[in-house]
């Protein structure tokens, strides 16, 4: 699995959980459009970070913050790409 | 048979217990040792050195229970002042104590050549014969240790009178009862236990810090323990030993934490022979009410009432004034404990509903989660209602998008379903029940919640 699906399946999980209607992801999607609030993505980064043990949003290194569905995926493949190394 | 009122308005601490009586069948007791209340009328358990404490400012200074209580028998009348403290104060605030209550004298029970004070008087649970003059001269200041947010002890004041104020009320009080409880008996909920022991007539299993809790449980009830108190936490770990069996108390209390729901009906069904009370009292706000209904929470008709104790709620939290508030804090610019009206600020957050007023949290302890306020208390009494569920802890979580989040650590009692399923479980009953910003973001199971020396939950956020 990518973590480009991950993530998808994840906001999907969430959505649920928190009785949300998602709108059908894309790349272009914008996050504030995915039907999801913020404390759903409070859940989703805290959940990311149990699982592919980084967090983006609290690294050092100044983050442009994720706009769209595809600049939040993005944001954690980098990540997980840096920590690899 | 009435019984005697306990006089400690006009007397000692040893006056007053022997008042009560029947001194030859009264005892104190802990792992190592039992002393008959008798043998203090006969002798002494700080050798013959009483006379040298008096009008001293004494910290006493005790590793173990048993001489603490015995050395404080002797000392109230005697000593101008006494500082309490626990066993687990820290060395490095040991300094800041003793310039701040000017002592002048150490009692304890180990060499204390590095405290200071002019003069150092062993104290043990070995009586020595004599005939100790317990004339008592002084209006004994008892003072108190909090630990503040900081972690810097405060320095509360009180007398023997601010401390037994609430027991002339509550009788009976158990004549020839067995007390115990968690609590070490130098903090406020263990010291109301032992001043009822010693003026209500009664005897007292003292706990240990190095014991444990299934050995002390067995030891009390081996005693007759028929009193017994704790704090919630303290409860939730002796109902999961199995020696919870060996004790058949006729009085269970609980107080120094918010008794939910669920503990009240899992203690009646443990004891079913026991009346179950919780109570609200705090170091500084003394004791305000004692619940024996069996629900959580206090009528709210409890406001209105007249009497000792007056209550009000303001900004949501409890407010209390009564003569059983501590007299200060002790030290130069210390804050004042009162506002202008004589009301104690508890912190403790209170909420209305079917005229129920019910604990919600402390007001220090509140996480932020975007804006919205959540006490972890709230949580963990609907996490508790789960039967599998023996104890919770909800803690902040820092959070990038909010702030914070809040997660669950679960303690599953022995039998419990599949983790899985237990977790889904416990997740739809927080939402069926709370906001969905209250709802755990994440539950982790683990094998042990920790409670610290106070008896109650160790929470790192707040």
């Amino acid at each position: 699995m990518s973590i480009g699906s991950d993530i998808a399946a994840l906001f999907a999980e969430v959505a649920q959980e928190q009785h949300k209607t998602m709108a059908p992801l894309s790349d272009e999607l914008g996050l504030l459009e995915t039907g999801l609030d913020s404390l759903c993505f409070a859940i989703i980064v805290a959940r990311l970070e149990d699982r592919l043990e980084v967090d983006p949003f609290s690294a050092e290194d100044e983050i442009d913050f994720p706009v769209t569905v595809g600049d939040f995926i993005r944001l954690y493949e980098h990540a997980a790409a840096s920590a690899a190394h | 048979m009435p019984q005697p009122l306990p006089r400690t308005e006009q007397s000692s601490l040893w006056q007053s217990l022997s008042f009560a009586g029947r001194l030859s069948r009264r005892w104190l007791s802990d792992p190592d040792a039992r002393v008959s209340l008798a043998a203090l009328s006969r002798g002494s358990s700080l050798g013959r050195r009483l006379d040298e404490l008096r009008g001293r400012s004494v910290l006493l200074w005790a590793r173990d229970q048993l001489p603490a209580a015995l050395a404080l028998i002797e000392l109230d009348g005697i000593a101008r002042r006494i500082v309490l403290c626990p066993p687990d104060i820290s060395s490095s605030h040991l300094p800041g104590v003793i310039a701040t209550a000017g002592v002048d004298a150490v009692v304890g029970d180990r060499a204390a050549a590095e405290l200071g004070g002019d003069i150092f008087v062993p104290c043990g649970a070995s009586i020595t014969p004599g005939a100790p003059n317990r004339e008592a001269r002084e209006v004994t200041e008892w003072v108190l240790l909090t630990s503040g947010t900081t972690g810097v002890p405060k320095l509360v004041r009180h007398t023997l009178a601010t401390l037994s104020g609430a027991m002339a009320a509550a009788r009976p009080l158990g004549h020839g009862a067995v007390w115990s409880t968690f609590y070490d008996m130098r903090r406020y909920g263990g010291l109301q236990i032992f001043l009822r022991a010693m003026l209500g007539g009664g005897s007292m299993v003292l706990s240990s810090a190095l014991e444990p809790v299934g050995n002390f449980l067995a030891r009390a009830g081996g005693l007759g323990v028929s009193h017994i108190s704790g704090t919630p936490s303290h409860w939730r770990r002796a109902l999961m030993s199995a020696a919870a069996g060996r004790i058949a108390p006729r009085y269970v209390r609980l107080s120094g934490e918010i008794a939910d729901q669920a503990i009240l009906d899992h203690l009646r069904a443990a004891f079913p022979g026991a009346d179950v009370a919780h109570a609200f009292a705090s170091t500084e706000a003394g004791v305000a009410f004692d619940v024996g209904d069996g629900f959580a929470g206090f009528p709210a008709s409890y406001l209105g009432r007249r009497g000792d104790v007056e209550m009000r709620v303001a900004d949501g939290s409890l407010r209390i004034k009564s003569g059983r508030t501590a007299l200060g804090y002790l030290g130069d610019g210390a804050p004042p404990l009162c506002d202008a009206d004589g009301f104690v600020d508890t912190g403790d957050m209170v909420e209305l509903s079917d005229g129920r007023y019910h604990f919600v949290g402390r007001r220090g302890g509140v996480i932020n989660i975007g804006g919205q306020k959540v006490h972890p208390e709230e949580i963990e009494a609907v996490i508790n209602r789960h039967p599998d569920v023996q104890m919770s802890l909800v803690r902040a979580r820092k959070n990038p998008i909010t702030g914070a989040i809040v997660v669950a650590d679960v303690v599953v009692t022995s039998e419990h379903a599949p983790l899985d399923a237990l977790k889904g479980e416990i997740l739809d009953a927080c939402r069926g029940t709370l906001a969905r910003y209250k709802v755990p973001a994440a539950i982790r199971f683990v094998p042990a919640i920790e409670v610290a020396a106070s008896g109650k939950l160790a929470r790192i956020n707040g």
